[in-house]
């Protein structure tokens, strides 16, 4: 696929629409329904528990798309349990508890930031999920705000809704009919940010996401680190629907996805216009399985020959006048059969590396001779202009397969289905699940609802921060330079940063540097800078202020905190205590001049050679300006 | 047209023109909000108005900031659930579920939250699909009663109803029940069914069948294949087993206990082993032999008496006398105490229960540990009890024993006659000996039970 001549203007003129979900774990000590603490395991689980979900029937007396899916994959969901930080609540064997209000503080807080309306009453809703992912089967979530909106470039962003909501399980197997999670992240709250769908290019995704995720860690209130952000991306262009691409890891992954799901989605619309032509829609459609088994009964082909040994079937599945759709490109490097594989895989779990399919689309492959596929097509009774897809597996999965390449074929006449779709590093997607609608959610029933107090919104008005982008060109106005304003703007020690420069009259340029250069310079060699409180910094600076250490002392003492945590006026008074009385330091200024005349002949490098040497000893001791006007005038310049 | 709401809210409705169901835009101080008017809870304040919003979501908004609520349609939720007929097989045994009030089976009205029971055959069926390839199914719905209002009324009725449903030839019977009294019905069941010719299951769940991971599904699969195809002829409760979805246990109706407010596998057979796992799997597999048999006659015994002039006294130190004057005072017949350990009580007790006897109120010891038999020869405070007209009964549990003693005062009021129906066993209430694996509450952190509990919690 080549995508050279999509200009913005074709971008606009294919109607492409994008919005996205942020999903951003928050700072609480606690989860959101129950009272365990909210932290991830790295090491064994202590115990198991076995579940199934079965789907809830729609009102319409049919099961939702995605509830019937998840049903027919049949899966044995098996959940690791901690026993020191799961309860019983998490695997569902005991009702909410009530709601996190730290959690709900935080919350609000982020809607404020996001110019959300703050709804009067909070509802607890529930969500289906079927895949397993939480036990109960469905996530408990509610809104707080509404309609708000964030600046970008010159226009702004609308923001449909801010969510609170528990955390999922983390996945760690799925394989065939078992899937295993691990409990531990579950119900860790996270705020869900939603736009509208207001990204007109792919160009501009990733720079909306980051200008959402710099607002939310300017509040200082969110999770940092690994797996605590997960973006969803939606796109749709006219004639096609939404889809979801689900945990998108990286923002530099998201122009890509988006581009190519823009262009699937004009693919798979082209196909349909291609049917079309064919005389092939909706009801005219035809797709057939037959048992094909007889005709594999000695094939070279490892994969069938293994699923007719261990007692399954070959079906062969006919698309009537499909011929070439199913070899037509719709992603780099995939084609309409790649769709096909995508739905058996998940939902029949037939899962066979490199494929699990076979087609009369592409040349016979992986042992499979021309004489099978001939042979097949005339058991499928399929005519010139069909195609033939071939699926193997035991005797239930299938079936499930074949009625799903027939389901999915279908759906091709009529446009885009309703998907979410899993990533990949290289821009495309592959079938996830389908996407629920709204009839997924109702009423948490074992959750009151919860008032918003007007008093409570003035408390946490009152502690909403500046919004980093203005927060950034202040600090620009300062002279704080490009990089580390940026830094700073979201950073969490913004707000200690601002009381240094007011109350202490530290200058900024120098507060900046020391609070994101020097504590990030320290991070990488200590690592838990995280434990130095605001208060322990202001100290420092404090002692600065005061003059009881140099600006190079303040560096010291805080790699002093780092290496060895401990009081801070003892930290302090190290570097304190280690200045040189006057008479010491000139003595040594004397000899460094001395040494630096007899060593080398000319001036400047005298003077630098005995800085070096004097810097050595004195950093953080005495500030460098006075060594300095003291070796200018021991050398006599 | 207003359901659930109430003063102001409602008065603000009626104002606007507007009422439940409808599709409204709300024009509030701080913003716009559109959506669908939900009934609200008659228990919550008058103040807010509840909207489905388009995504699905709830939210309250205050009634006091709106400014208007402009309707711009209407869709009024609908309660059906949808049917399909139960298709019947003359090779499968015939079930009749009853039905007295416990959801057992049904589905969430998604845009109010209001649970819509499933219970005829075709709801049925179009909930769980399995149960088609059971049994064919007939459903009678008895009561419509949460299980903390189940009564003598309500078990008269049902006992009656199961005579009536064995005597037209069921081959099994399962009664659908709330949980939380499910074990007293059990009970009460033992003793006024008796030589039933088949199974009679009782069922519930402990996690709504509207939620996906719901124990409903498995626990009706279950029970209505011990109704069909079981041959233990006895009043059983089938529910989860362990906390995973693998099997359900049959306990005996007169040993067991819902011991968990909250866990699927609440129901546990105490003093005992349970009768028998079942699974959708692997079918059955018996823990024990002593069980009655299914049999072909249609010989069953329906002896729905019950007096409920009869109280259990929980018993707890400093207990005043006036608990039981009060009772004797009140006219009841019978007594029930959960003793402590062995059966004890104190000794300021000791004038009022003596005048309990004296006005010949039935007086039965049971003890509070659930675990273990009364033994009152081993302290002198049981003799002293004994003396005073309290009666020993062995390992029956107190609820257990609560519904025998108005069992028996539903048949006579001779306490040597009530004395000899209390201490006869009927249903296994009563047990001649407690095996070694009756009594296994497994602690956890122990390394031994921590292991077994890593490969699979049960």
């Amino acid at each position: 696929m080549d995508d050279r001549w999509m200009s913005d203007a074709d971008f606009a003129r294919l109607g492409f629409k994008c919005g996205l979900e942020i999903h951003h774990q928050i700072r609480t000590e606690q989860k959101l329904f129950c009272r365990c603490p909210a932290i991830l395991r790295r090491d064994a689980p202590h115990a198991r528990v076995l579940r199934h979900m079965r789907p809830t029937m729609s009102e319409l007396g049919v099961y939702d798309g995605t509830a019937l899916m998840e049903f027919k994959t049949r899966k044995n969901v098996t959940y690791q349990l901690y026993r020191d930080t799961v309860c019983t609540y998490e695997f569902d064997d005991t009702p909410p508890f009530p709601v996190n209000q730290e959690a709900v503080d935080i919350g609000i807080h982020v809607a404020m930031m996001l110019n959300c309306s703050i709804v009067d009453e909070l509802h607890v809703s529930r969500k289906q999920y079927l895949d397993g992912s939480i036990p109960t089967g469905f996530q408990r979530t509610m809104i707080i705000g509404v309609g708000g909106h964030i600046p970008y470039r010159d226009r702004q962003v609308g923001i449909i809704q801010l969510g609170l909501e528990e955390d999922a399980c983390r996945q760690v197997s799925n394989r065939g009919h078992d899937i295993t999670f691990k409990t531990d992240r579950l119900s860790i709250p996270l705020v869900e940010v939603v736009t509208q769908p207001d990204i007109r290019h792919p160009r501009e995704v990733p720079e909306v996401a980051n200008a959402i995720g710099r607002l939310l860690r300017s509040t200082g209130l969110v999770r940092r680190g690994d797996g605590s952000v997960r973006q969803d991306v939606n796109v749709s262009i006219t004639g096609g629907t939404r889809v979801e691409i689900k945990g998108v890891p990286k923002l530099g992954w998201m122009e890509a996805l988006t581009r190519t799901e823009a262009l699937r989605q004009k693919a798979l619309l082209d196909l349909r216009e291609e049917l079309l032509r064919r005389g092939v829609d909706k009801d005219s459609f035809k797709g057939d399985i037959t048992d094909c088994s007889s005709v594999f009964r000695s094939t070279a082909c490892e994969f069938i020959m293994k699923a007719l040994e261990a007692g399954g079937k070959v079906l062969g599945v006919r698309l009537e006048k499909f011929k070439g759709i199913l070899s037509a490109p719709t992603q780099p490097g995939r084609n309409f059969a790649s769709e096909l594989a995508g739905r058996v895989r998940v939902i029949a779990c037939i899962e066979y590396d490199p494929v699990n399919l076979l087609h009369s689309d592409e040349p016979p492959r992986l042992g499979l001779t021309e004489e099978e596929m001939r042979r097949a097509i005339r058991a499928c009774k399929a005519g010139p202009e069909d195609a033939v897809v071939l699926v193997w597996g035991n005797m239930q999965d299938v079936t499930t397969a074949a009625q799903e390449v027939c389901i999915r074929a279908l759906e091709l006449t009529a446009g885009i289905p309703n998907e979410t779709r899993q990533p990949f590093p290289d821009g495309t997607t592959d079938f996830e699940r389908i996407l629920p609608g709204p009839d997924r959610m109702y009423p948490d029933t074992d959750s009151p609802p919860y008032v918003i107090t007007g008093e409570r919104l003035e408390r946490i008005r009152r502690q909403l921060r500046e919004p980093p982008r203005e927060r950034e060109e202040r600090y620009h106005r300062m002279g704080i330079p490009g990089p580390v304003a940026f830094q700073l703007a979201i950073d969490q020690r913004a707000v200690l940063f601002d009381r240094l420069v007011k109350e202490l009259d530290i200058p900024p340029v120098f507060a900046a540097a020391a609070l994101v250069e020097k504590m990030k310079a320290l991070e990488r060699r200590y690592k838990p800078v995280d434990q130095l409180s605001d208060e322990q910094l202001y100290e420092v600076f404090r002692a600065c202020r005061d003059g009881r250490i140099t600006r190079e002392g303040v560096g010291a003492v805080l790699a002093g905190l780092s290496e060895r945590p401990g009081p801070v006026d003892m930290r302090i008074r190290e570097v304190e205590g280690q200045k040189p009385d006057r008479r010491t330091l000139e003595a040594m200024v004397r000899g460094a001049a001395q040494k630096a005349r007899t060593d080398l002949p000319e001036g400047r490098r005298r003077f630098q050679a005995a800085m070096g040497t004097l810097m050595h000893d004195l950093r953080g001791r005495v500030a460098g300006a006075e060594v300095a006007d003291m070796v200018k005038a021991a050398l006599g310049r | 047209m207003y359901k659930g709401y109430r003063g102001r809210t409602k008065g603000r409705l009626i104002e606007c023109g507007v009422k439940v169901w409808s599709d409204v835009e709300v024009r509030t101080g701080h913003g716009s909000f559109v959506g669908i008017i939900l009934p609200r809870s008659e228990t919550a304040d008058d103040y807010h108005l509840v909207l489905k919003l388009r995504n699905g979501y709830n939210i309250g908004i205050d009634i006091d900031t709106i400014q208007s609520i402009n309707e711009v349609g209407y869709r009024e939720g609908k309660y059906k659930i949808p049917e399909r007929e139960f298709p019947r097989d003359a090779r499968k045994g015939n079930v009749t579920l009853l039905g007295t009030g416990g959801t057992i089976a049904s589905r969430l009205d998604y845009r109010t939250g209001a649970v819509i029971p499933a219970f005829t055959p075709g709801e049925l069926y179009g909930a769980v699909p399995e149960l088609a390839d059971i049994a064919n199914l007939t459903t009678i719905k008895l009561y419509g009663v949460f299980s903390e209002n189940m009564g003598p009324e309500q078990w008269k009725g049902t006992a009656e109803a199961i005579g009536r449903e064995v005597a037209k030839g069921a081959d099994g019977i399962v009664i659908g029940h709330g949980t939380d009294t499910m074990h007293h019905t059990a009970a009460i069941l033992s003793f006024m069914v008796q030589n039933t010719p088949v199974p009679i299951v009782m069922v519930g769940s402990q996690r709504s069948s509207d939620r996906p991971s719901s124990d409903a599904a498995m626990n009706l699969i279950c029970s209505t294949t011990t109704a069909a195809k079981s041959d233990i002829a006895e009043v059983m409760v089938c529910m989860f087993g362990g906390t995973s979805e693998e099997y359900c246990l049959l306990h005996r109706g007169t040993r067991v206990r819902k011991m968990h407010s909250s866990y699927r596998s609440t129901f546990r057979t105490i003093g005992d082993v349970p009768l028998c796992m079942v699974s959708p799997k692997w079918g059955f597999r018996p823990l024990r032999d002593d069980y009655k048999r299914r049999r072909k006659d249609r010989d069953i015994l329906i002896d729905a008496k019950f007096d409920d002039r009869v109280a259990i006294v929980y018993y707890y130190p400093n207990m005043k006398p006036d608990m039981i004057d009060s009772l004797v005072d009140r006219g009841y017949r019978g007594i029930v105490i959960a003793g402590t350990g062995l059966g004890h009580v104190n000794k300021p007790l000791y004038p009022s229960i003596i005048r309990a006897k004296e006005e010949g109120i039935a007086m039965y010891m049971t003890v509070q540990t659930l675990w273990g038999y009364v033994q009152m020869f081993v302290y002198d405070t049981g003799r002293d009890l004994m003396d005073a007209g309290i009666v020993p009964a062995a390992n029956m549990l107190p609820e257990v024993a609560y519904m025998k003693l108005g069992w028996a005062l539903g048949h006579t009021e001779n306490l040597d006659e009530i004395r000899k129906l209390m201490l006869t066993p009927v249903a296994g209430e009563t047990t001649e000996r407690e095996p070694h694996n009756g009594y296994l509450i497994l602690q956890g952190g122990i390394p031994e039970v921590e292991e077994f509990i890593a490969h699979r919690m049960h």
